[in-house]
């Protein structure tokens, strides 16, 4: 039981005025796992990702993240686990156009005491930024000081990932966050992420469209696989 | 170390900086019009009712309160009828008369009044904050055609100390009425007291009767010319009538009571009024204009505050990714409600400022032009508690419109999840 990071069971989802989109009997990601989701576009991937990170309501079913039954709290409570617990990659622009890098990866400390803290332990939350930073090989200093919209998406996505790991959070969530990369760095962007996940021990729910990329995870599942509503609609 | 929420709102604001200059010059513009005529109506009004000072009584002939303080401090219009000499020295007679000034008005010089009086039009008429008249050149008029002027005159028609001036009959612009006859010559000069005594010609009461001898009838008799300045010098030129009387008291609190005494008991009919009772009510006649344009430039205060609206709210669509970053990074929907609100609330904080400090420069430059050409005073214009009160009302309001753009933004983080789908 305490092994796990997400457990999801019975759970239902449909847009308003629109037919169910989720109907998931049980899904669960262990602590430190490295799953790998695969789905088409539309298949409610970035929603249950939603749910997960509780932006999203659920119709139905229950949703844990760690020990907190997400289902059951109230909207701030949610929104506490998540800066608390989380961190979240994007497909692209994933940044605060008005933000300097550092000031990009430090931003759930500002959100989160607990994060704050942890990454007070390790020298301060701009030390912390910096270090990762570094460590996804953005070091130079030039490259920092640069505004975020001058970078590559490449580095914006290892920026991303950055934020995402700052202040060791026990689940990281990435949606699609290499589609707009070429071959070699979206390989060496997993490879990193992954690296990083495991030195924090983080598990790390990565979804994607591109199936190519499964053998690269611990595990990998197929969204249609978990899906009920799909399955009855098709 | 991280941003806090208002460091926040103020990076996005620079991220935006020409929409955000903008809509701060828009907001200043309208509160440096908004400050600009609230501070000149203020600065207006003191002076107006500064106009004269430490007299306590006008007394004329009776007509109505305005109409006697248009002609008698204004030098608008024209007296319906005079009062005589006899009842002059009845009022000066008085125990609770302290001094009297008799004055006597009609005649023009190139457009600007004359005005006869005694030397004690110098000693008492007092303006603003009780200030004397004072001569910046020259000396108080001694022989019969002698005249001191304004301010105004001078500057205007260039006149140095012994110009000879010819004085007209009645307002015209000279010409057949002219009292050609008798030259007059400028032997003093005031200093700028921002009052329509810049624009008066002073000469003395015998010098009004002495020019109008052989004027009885209105107009010029034939014989006039044949009427030597020696002849007239030996004349008794004590006037027959004048046209108003300023009246000091003994005891300012006499005030009343004198008045009523004077309007009901004399020998001849005669009104008495107060001049700031009169100068207040005249005020309040023109008050409506000065109302209305500080309606319309509140209204421009109002159109600037909808700039805000317009500048956030524009910006909202092309945000909705930021704001899901901000979620996903752990925002609550308070803390992007904050935001959107601090937005508006430093554009409104940032565009008063601006504008209470442009307005002051604005006077800054505009007082000592004022004052020396027109000796206009700006009493009062200096940063006081009404720009402390508009930066904060429009702060104020500004926060409260930001509330609108803040909403919506709230609505659709809740809605968006944490992919926006472009």
């Amino acid at each position: 039981m305490t092994t796990s990071t997400v457990r999801v069971s019975d759970l239902q989802f449909a847009w308003p005025g629109q037919p169910l989109l989720l109907d998931i009997k049980s899904f669960e990601l262990k602590a430190g796992e490295r799953l790998f989701l695969r789905g088409p576009s539309g298949s409610g991937k970035s929603t249950l990702l939603g749910l997960i990170a509780g932006v999203l309501e659920a119709q139905a079913g229950q949703i844990q993240v760690l020990e907190h039954q997400m289902t059951d709290l109230s909207g701030s409570r949610r929104d506490q686990v998540r800066a608390d617990h989380l961190g979240v990659i994007f497909q692209m622009f994933n940044l605060v156009p008005y933000l300097s890098v550092v000031q990009n990866v430090v931003l759930p400390c500002r959100f989160s005491k607990r994060r704050m803290s942890e990454a007070k332990q390790n020298g301060g939350a701009e030390q912390e930024a910096k270090r990762l930073l570094a460590r996804l090989g953005l070091d130079d200093q030039d490259l920092l000081s640069r505004t975020v919209t001058e970078l590559s998406v490449g580095q914006q996505q290892r920026v991303a990932a950055a934020r995402a790991l700052i202040g060791n959070p026990a689940l990281i969530i990435a949606d699609e966050p290499t589609s707009a990369l070429d071959a070699d760095s979206r390989d060496r962007f997993i490879q990193l992420l992954s690296e990083e996940a495991r030195k924090t021990g983080a598990a790390l729910l990565f979804v994607s469209h591109d199936g190519g990329l499964a053998p690269l995870f611990d595990r990998a599942v197929d969204l249609s696989d978990l899906n009920l509503a799909g399955r009855r609609a098709a | 170390m991280g941003v806090s929420i208002l460091g926040l709102a103020w990076r996005s604001l620079m991220n935006r900086k020409v929409s955000a200059f903008l809509t701060v010059i828009a907001i200043a513009l309208s509160v440096a019009l908004f400050l600009g005529v609230e501070k000149a109506r203020n600065a207006a009004k003191s002076g107006f009712n500064n106009t004269i000072s430490g007299t306590e009584l006008i007394v004329g002939a009776p007509s109505g309160q305005i109409n006697l303080l248009l002609y008698s401090v204004f030098r608008l219009g024209n007296a319906t009828a005079e009062i005589s000499w006899g009842a002059y020295q009845d009022l000066d007679a008085r125990d609770d008369v302290a001094w009297t000034v008799p004055i006597s008005l009609g005649d023009s010089h190139r457009g600007y009044r004359v005005l006869g009086t005694n030397l004690g039009y110098f000693d008492h008429y007092k303006y603003g904050e009780r200030q004397p008249l004072v001569l910046a050149e020259g000396d108080k008029f001694d022989d019969l055609f002698d005249a001191v002027i304004g301010a105004e005159v001078a500057k205007q028609l260039g006149y140095e100390l012994g110009t000879p001036l010819v004085l007209t009959h009645g307002l015209g612009a000279g010409g057949l009425s002219d009292h050609d006859n008798r030259p007059f010559r400028v032997v003093g000069i005031l200093r700028p007291t921002g009052t329509p005594v810049d624009q008066t010609i002073h000469v003395s009461l015998e010098a009004i009767t002495a020019i109008h001898v052989g004027w009885e009838s209105g107009a010029r008799n034939p014989l006039a010319d044949s009427i030597t300045e020696e002849m007239i010098r030996g004349f008794d030129l004590t006037p027959r009538t004048v046209t108003a009387v300023f009246v000091g008291l003994e005891n300012r609190a006499t005030v009343l009571r004198t008045r009523r005494d004077i309007n009901t008991n004399m020998s001849e009919p005669l009104l008495a009024i107060i001049p700031g009772q009169a100068l207040t009510e005249l005020w309040q006649v023109m008050g409506t204009a000065e109302r209305v344009l500080l309606a319309v430039s509140a209204f421009v205060i109002a159109v600037g505050l909808v700039s805000i609206l317009t500048s956030i709210l524009t910006s909202l669509n092309e945000r909705r990714r930021e704001m899901s970053i901000l979620r996903a990074t752990g925002a609550r929907p308070g803390h992007i409600f904050t935001l959107l609100i601090a937005e508006a609330t430093v554009l409104g904080l940032v565009g008063a400022i601006l504008g209470a400090v442009l307005i002051q420069v604005i006077f800054m430059i505009a007082a000592p032009i004022l004052s020396a050409q027109y000796g206009v005073a700006l009493m009062g214009t200096g940063p006081g508690l009404v720009d402390l009160y508009t930066i904060g009302a429009v702060t104020f309001a500004a926060l409260f419109l930001g509330i609108w753009p803040a909403i919506t933004a709230l609505r659709r983080s809740l809605s968006d999840g944490l992919t926006v789908k472009l």
